[in-house]
């Protein structure tokens, strides 16, 4: 089954350019560490999923770029085309001159009806290119005009127009200390419109993402590519081809189904989280050796302890102890309660692995069988260089604080009435915003009691 | 891309407009080898095939043949307009886009704004429209002006004013240079105040900049270089005041450096417009997020580094230096001190071969030594363009939204209250027909309002942080 891939803004076409770059140097690459037969199924199932062939060769991802203003999108077609092993379509691609001025309103009430009958018309030929179409994933920024505002509008016309396909919005949110000073209201107004349209929202932080660099890449000079390089590692190990638990010998056919079913079974709890272990510069990886049952055990309490990397977990965090039975309102305050985790691990010896451990019901909420909220998806083949590595996609309190302190500063603001003006010149009216803050409330509320 | 398009208005206006599009050519000349006409290129300027004369056609894309300036030259006085039409810079131009008149405006802003206003109205208009009519995608009028004088200040707010009504849509981005307090012409106060009201009403975002400061700042320069304290030399295009490299031949007249300092301010503000960049920040984005309510848009502005030392290296540390620099009182275009009062919002516009990293590791640096007001704590706004200005390795550009202007404006308004409340020169302006009384009471009941808005959040300052009740949520 194919994805779709929405580029949307100017944070949405860099990752989806580094997202498929990391994707097509990964099949490329000979660190498969498994048989000649696997490797060859598992680039022809990746191939299937995000690329398709052209005749001249070259794979041509199955994307649709688009953005209010030229630059970006132009200097990502011609950094895919120059790379020479991968491009863009020359005809999926939609720009403006003007960009939205990072409004939100813009973005959403001028740009999105303006121009929602050219951008669904690439959406509907790159979906007509699939064979079978296994659903969109849509990648953008919520701090900023086009990819928040254009691309929350765009969503809700996917989920219209394609009412029985999986759309999975991956988020960036933007660093605490500013890059744009009305991100928060940005936020707020995407977040509260995704939610209504999007299966889920997976969501990246600009502030963990740079941490990562920094501690655990060892980059002095920390640049967008490098938190984008990042980024698209963490995606790439989730959405390679895997073989899921019931899925027999071949790789899954329904990725996005099989990731979301599991994950959303509640429509109220849909933000995910995404975590990867290890995480090292390439020049690196040729010394280090890593155990299944070290790795295991460091992602197990990046998940308690709601760590962001290997390196300071806290080892303090427990979970509640098994067998007592506590309401959910005595658990300790810093410990991350989970709804549902899905573990995907790549490499060597991964039929050997055991994951009891994230099947421990004191992980989890009490009213979902542990059974089901935990599952497992293990493939040989390696990914990225990585002799073993290992995701996690979890739907617990993970972005809990973070969302709150967003709403928080956005309702600070919100009240001295500062910058609305700038909104509801494009028709975003106070109500409007109101309606946004109870949504989120509304979820914060969800995670907070569970 | 988007186009902008240059008022230059009255002689201070078209001394510094001239600066700027010396700059920019010496600015596109350095980045773009090829002589092909790009998309950068074409935001300021209009490639013209001249071989069938003036009124050749526009060509898009290709080899630049003649390129013409997007701008419109405005003066009541030919000196100034005839001499740059005399200079280098003469292919530049052409004569569709001047208007002059003989006479000037006597310092007057009624002459400017009422009578000349009206008897230029059509043909300012016109000109307007065959200027926005070769641009694909019209996104900002940049106007030039000072306030002091009349023409500037009453036919170029009268300008301001037009283009509002009949360009809504595009931004208006004004540079206006305040009279110091020893200014020669003694009506200045009147004037400025007059245009004041208009900036109020009129403008998205004023750049107010002052002559005391653009002039600390060059002899600052002087003295560096002439001190022989510093151990390498100064590499001399790198001069934010010089125009070394550039088309301009003639000996460098007294406020050319200071005009320079203007011209680089405009060039930096759009760079990231023009060039590309990991985050880009467009114009339409300052005006975005540096103005939270409508009359509060004086952005002040500091452009740092002055002047790069020939080495190459740059250790992190002089890169840090140019942070801090960019919010020291001295390195402001006004005489304004921002550290130690309230900011409304920042941007900071980076230019060259710096990296998010960088960006961050100094605002956290910078953070805790500013006051920001309690609903914008983090208020940032950042831009990375990749191409650096001239003889640079990198730059910043910060504007802050900052409540250090009151203090420009309050003594605004004590030199017009001294000469208003002794009625001294009144009867200059009010002979003008259509000036009345009330347009000075008018006028000076806008700047006392926009005074007090200032004072209602200095007031904020440094009082109890409380943050409003969140909304409750039945579980």
């Amino acid at each position: 089954m194919s994805i779709v891939t929405v580029q949307l803004g100017q944070c949405g076409n860099q990752i989806g350019h580094e997202v498929f770059s990391t994707l097509c140097s990964d099949i490329r690459g000979t660190h498969g560490l498994c048989s000649k037969k696997e490797n060859e199924s598992y680039q022809d199932s990746c191939k299937e999923r995000f690329f398709c062939e052209e005749e001249s060769g070259a794979p041509v991802a199955r994307a649709v770029l688009v953005d209010m203003e030229p630059k970006v999108i132009s200097q990502t077609l011609s950094m895919a085309a120059s790379s020479g092993h991968w491009k863009y379509s020359s005809h999926s691609h939609f720009c403006q001159q003007q960009g939205s001025g990072n409004n939100w309103a813009n973005g959403y009430s001028v740009h999105g009806p303006r121009h929602k009958e050219a951008i669904l018309n690439l959406v509907q030929k790159e979906a007509e290119k699939c064979e079978r179409l296994g659903g969109f994933f849509t990648t953008m920024s919520v701090a900023g005009g086009t990819g928040s505002g254009l691309g929350a509008f765009v969503s809700q016309c996917l989920r219209d127009a394609f009412p029985t396909s999986f759309i999975l919005n991956h988020v960036v949110w933007p660093y605490g200390t500013g890059e744009v000073i009305v991100q928060n209201y940005n936020s707020v107004l995407t977040l509260s419109h995704l939610y209504h349209s999007s299966d889920a929202l997976l969501v990246h932080e600009n502030d963990v993402i740079h941490k990562i660099c920094a501690r655990l890449m060892n980059i002095k000079q920390i640049s967008f590519r490098d938190v984008n390089q990042v980024i698209a590692h963490q995606l790439g190990s989730v959405f390679q081809p895997t073989h899921t638990a019931g899925g027999g010998s071949g790789y899954s056919r329904n990725p996005l189904g099989d990731l979301l079913e599991p994950l959303v079974p509640h429509p109220e709890l849909r933000m995910l989280g995404l975590r990867n272990i290890p995480q090292m510069p390439q020049s690196s990886l040729a010394y280090s050796t890593f155990s299944w049952p070290g790795l295991i055990k460091h992602l197990r309490q990046i998940l308690i302890a709601n760590a962001h990397m290997e390196e300071g977990i806290d080892w303090q965090v427990r979970p509640p102890q098994a067998g007592s039975s506590i309401p959910s309102t005595n658990k300790p305050l810093h410990f991350n309660t989970s709804i549902a985790n899905l573990v995907i691990l790549r490499g060597k010896d991964v039929h050997s692995v055991d994951l009891g451990s994230f099947q421990d019901p004191s992980l989890y909420t009490s009213w979902l069988n542990p059974r089901d909220a935990f599952n497992a998806w293990k493939t040989p083949r390696a990914f990225n260089k990585y002799e073993k590595s290992a995701a996690l996609v979890s739907n617990s309190q993970f972005l809990l604080k973070p969302l709150d302190s967003i709403v928080g500063k956005a309702w600070n603001m919100f009240a001295s009435k500062a910058y609305l003006h700038q909104y509801t010149k494009f028709g975003i009216q106070e109500e409007d915003f109101l309606d946004c803050f109870t949504t989120l409330e509304q979820v914060i509320s969800s995670y907070t009691n569970l | 891309m988007t186009q902008s398009v240059v008022v230059q208005v009255g002689q201070c206006g078209n001394q510094v407009g001239c600066r700027f599009w010396d700059l920019a050519l010496r600015e596109h000349a350095a980045v773009n080898k090829k002589g092909i006409y790009d998309e950068a290129l074409s935001s300021f300027f209009r490639n013209v095939d001249t071989r069938s004369g003036d009124n050749g056609p526009d060509i898009y894309k290709g080899k630049i043949r003649s390129l013409k300036a997007r701008a419109l030259l405005i003066d009541m006085e030919e000196g100034v307009v005839n001499e740059i039409l005399q200079g280098p810079l003469r292919d530049v131009f052409d004569s569709k886009q001047l208007i002059t008149d003989v006479s000037g405006s006597g310092n007057n802003w009624a002459v400017g704004h009422k009578i000349y206003g009206s008897q230029y109205r059509e043909n300012i208009v016109e000109k307007l429209r065959k200027t926005a009519e070769h641009c694909d995608c019209l996104q900002c009028f940049f106007i030039i002006h000072s306030m002091g004088g009349g023409t500037g200040s009453g036919l170029g707010t009268f300008v301001l004013n037009l283009l509002e009504e009949e360009f809504p849509e595009v931004y208006r981005f004004v540079t206006s240079v305040y009279p110091s307090g020893e200014d020669d012409v003694i009506t200045s106060p009147y004037n400025s105040v007059l245009a004041m009201k208009e900036l109020n009403e009129h403008a998205d975002c004023v750049l107010p900049v002052e002559n005391e400061s653009l002039f600390e700042i060059v002899n600052k320069i002087h003295q560096m270089i002439n001190s022989g304290k510093l151990g390498s030399t100064v590499k001399q295009n790198s001069l934010v005041t010089s125009s070394a490299g550039s088309a301009k031949t003639l000996q460098e007249k007294p406020f050319d450096a200071m005009n320079n300092i203007v011209a680089n301010l405009l060039l930096n503000l759009t760079s990231s417009a023009r060039f590309e960049g990991s985050l880009n920040m467009d114009l339409n984005e300052i005006s975005m997020n540096l103005v939270p309510f409508p009359r509060l848009h004086y952005l002040v502005s500091s452009l740092t580094p002055l002047y790069t030392l020939a080495d190459v290296n740059v250790p992190s540390r002089r890169l840090d230096q140019m942070f801090s620099d960019a919010f020291s009182r001295d390195h402001q275009l006004i005489q304004a001190d921002p550290k130690h009062s309230l900011y409304l919002a920042c941007a900071l516009l980076v230019r060259g071969n710096v990296q998010v990293s960088d960006l961050r590791r100094n605002i956290e640096r910078l953070k805790p030594s500013l006051h920001f007001v309690s609903w914008n704590q983090e208020g940032w706004k950042t831009g990375l363009c990749s191409v650096p200005p001239v003889g640079h390795s990198h730059s910043l550009l910060a504007l802050a939204n900052n409540t250090c202007v009151k203090p420009t404006f309050m003594e605004l308004k004590d030199r017009f209250m001294k000469l208003y409340k002794k009625k001294a020169h009144l009867h200059h302006y009010l002979q003008i027909d259509g000036m009345e009384q009330s347009c000075f009471s008018e006028a000076i009941s806008s700047l006392s309002d926009l005074i007090e808005e200032y004072n209602e959040l200095d007031a904020t300052k440094d009082g109890p942080r409380i943050d409003p009740s969140r909304l409750k949520i039945a579980v």
